[in-house]
């Protein structure tokens, strides 16, 4: 029986209420928001807290999708569920829904929180790699007040971010540009699994070249990575099956992938080129059918 | 808590698990517990109306909440459309699976009366079933789907 190491529950009331907590209690606590990595670790005892501060009830502070002219803020408690079956994220973004669907299974996604999974910072994380390739920024909240990170920042190498001990993550901020869309694809060993590899990629059009472009990629290194060289090669080019191979060459070469039980580092590569392409492909073709004179 | 709407205060552990509480607390072991590694969905539990692990959650966590096992699907004495599908249509074989996929079932009908069978299989994909290959189970599911709209076209008015 797996059974986690005893430790203190308490249960925090208001983000101020959980950061004066983290503040108390010290590099001794963590919080727990779906609860649906740090149980696993903790049952496993890879993970050991004497104070495990629960969070769930910040879900109506923290659970929020809100669309402003020029970028979706996402509260860090909305649930997986939630942002899979938001209409503005499909919408919008629609790289959340390509990624949800495939993210664990519909019952884990009942529970499992965007800010858990940006702050497991798993190599392999789904989330992490969406937020990656949309560009997105992190408002960090402590003690001594708020800031912003960009992800390129936030990650700081496997399961390490820059959320130090007092402080928590509030929201992800996606910034929205005209004229663009995005997509997600993933290679599972079988539903529900973490990622063999997973790419997104986001690209923008204006009159028929692309003005910019970004691809992250999920489990082919010690971080969710961006791949800039990508989005150098891309811009300023008309979308083209050439193009698409380009980008997945460097995203083969570039990428650091491990051999491990779900696959060869040279498997991983190649699915590196190969989702980097469709991603990238599906991405420009949704841009077409919602906005012909792009 | 309440655990099928009865109200339900223990001193428990705060590493104490949902699915333990259930089972060694209170004696409700139609909730089993099988992997321990939140793959296998025998463990499905709602809290608040949705299918929840209960082998990853904290017992403290649903402290305040609606817990619904499958003790708490049967209703007056009747059982739920989704358990008698379960046995029209051979849902189960050794059982082991089924408290949990039919928590699952009854939370999909309740937000999709009329699921394809691709929708019943999204819906369980978080679970195994080591015996019935799936195919009674999506059935069984239908079986409890079709149930349910013949008794709405009966009778209109009732859960309208
Ligand atoms: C069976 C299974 C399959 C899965 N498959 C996938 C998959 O295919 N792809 C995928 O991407 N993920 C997968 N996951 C992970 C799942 O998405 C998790 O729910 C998610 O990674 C963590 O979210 P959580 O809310 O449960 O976080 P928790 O487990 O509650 O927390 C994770 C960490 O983040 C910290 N934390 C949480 N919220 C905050 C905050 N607001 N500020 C600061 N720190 C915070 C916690 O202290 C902890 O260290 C799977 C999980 C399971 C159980
Ligand atoms: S025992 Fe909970 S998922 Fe298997
Ligand atoms: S009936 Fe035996 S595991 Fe499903």
């Amino acid at each position: 029986m797996q059974v986690p190491a005893p430790f203190e529950y308490e249960r925090a009331t208001s983000v101020d209420h959980a950061i004066g907590l983290l503040d108390r209690l010290g590099e001794t606590a963590r919080l727990v928001a779906g609860g649906h990595s740090l149980l696993p670790m903790m049952k496993l005892r890879l993970a050991n807290f004497d104070y495990l501060i629960d969070i769930n009830d910040l879900h109506g502070e923290l659970g929020y999708i809100s669309v402003e002219p020029t970028q979706i803020r996402i509260g860090a408690m909305t649930r997986h569920r939630e942002l899979l079956e938001s209409q503005v994220l499909a919408d919008t973004f629609p790289i959340f829904g390509d990624a949800e669907r495939v993210i664990a299974d519909p019952v884990v996604r009942n529970r499992g929180t965007l800010g858990g999974s940006l702050c497991q910072a798993d190599p392999s994380e789904d989330l992490s790699a969406v937020c990656t390739t949309l560009g997105a920024s992190c408002l960090i909240r402590g003690t001594g007040g708020e800031r912003v990170v960009t992800m390129e920042d936030f990650h700081r190498g496997p399961y390490e971010t820059a959320v130090g001990d007092a402080e928590m993550l509030i929201e992800v901020r996606f910034p929205v540009r005209p004229h663009g869309s995005s997509a997600y694809e993933k290679v599972e060993r079988r539903a529900g699994d973490w990622a063999v590899v997973s790419a997104g990629a986001a690209v923008w059009l204006d009159a028929g070249v692309i003005s910019d472009a970004r691809v992250g990629l999920a489990a082919v290194g010690p971080n969710t990575t961006g791949l800039p060289a990508i989005s150098e090669a891309l811009r300023g080019h008309a979308p083209s099956e050439e193009l698409y191979a380009r980008a997945g060459a460097i995203a083969a070469q570039t990428c650091r992938p491990a051999t491990d039980s779900r696959g060869s580092e040279e498997y991983k590569r190649h699915l590196a080129d190969e989702l980097t392409r469709r991603a990238l492909r599906r991405s420009v073709a949704r841009i077409v059918a919602d906005d012909p004179g792009a | 808590m309440t655990v099928n709407d009865a109200e339900v205060t223990r001193e428990i552990e705060g590493r104490l698990l949902l699915v333990h509480f259930l089972r060694d607390h209170l004696g409700l072991t139609g909730t089993h517990w099988g992997c321990d590694t939140s793959n296998c969905g025998t463990c499905v539990v709602w809290m608040d109306g949705e299918p929840v692990k209960s082998c990853t959650v904290l017992a403290a966590m649903a402290g305040g909440h609606e817990v619904r096992t499958v003790e708490g699907l049967e209703q007056d004495g009747q059982l739920d459309p989704v358990q008698q599908g379960f046995m029209q249509c051979h849902g189960l074989q050794c059982g082991f699976c089924t408290p949990g996929m039919l928590m699952t079932a009854r939370a999909l009908l309740d937000r999709n009366p009329n699921p394809t069978e691709q929708e019943i299989r999204e819906a369980i994909s978080g679970q195994i079933c080591r015996c019935t290959g799936y195919a009674t189970i999506v059935r069984s599911v239908q079986w409890a789907a079709a149930e349910e709209a013949g008794t709405r076209t009966t009778i209109p008015a009732e859960g309208a």
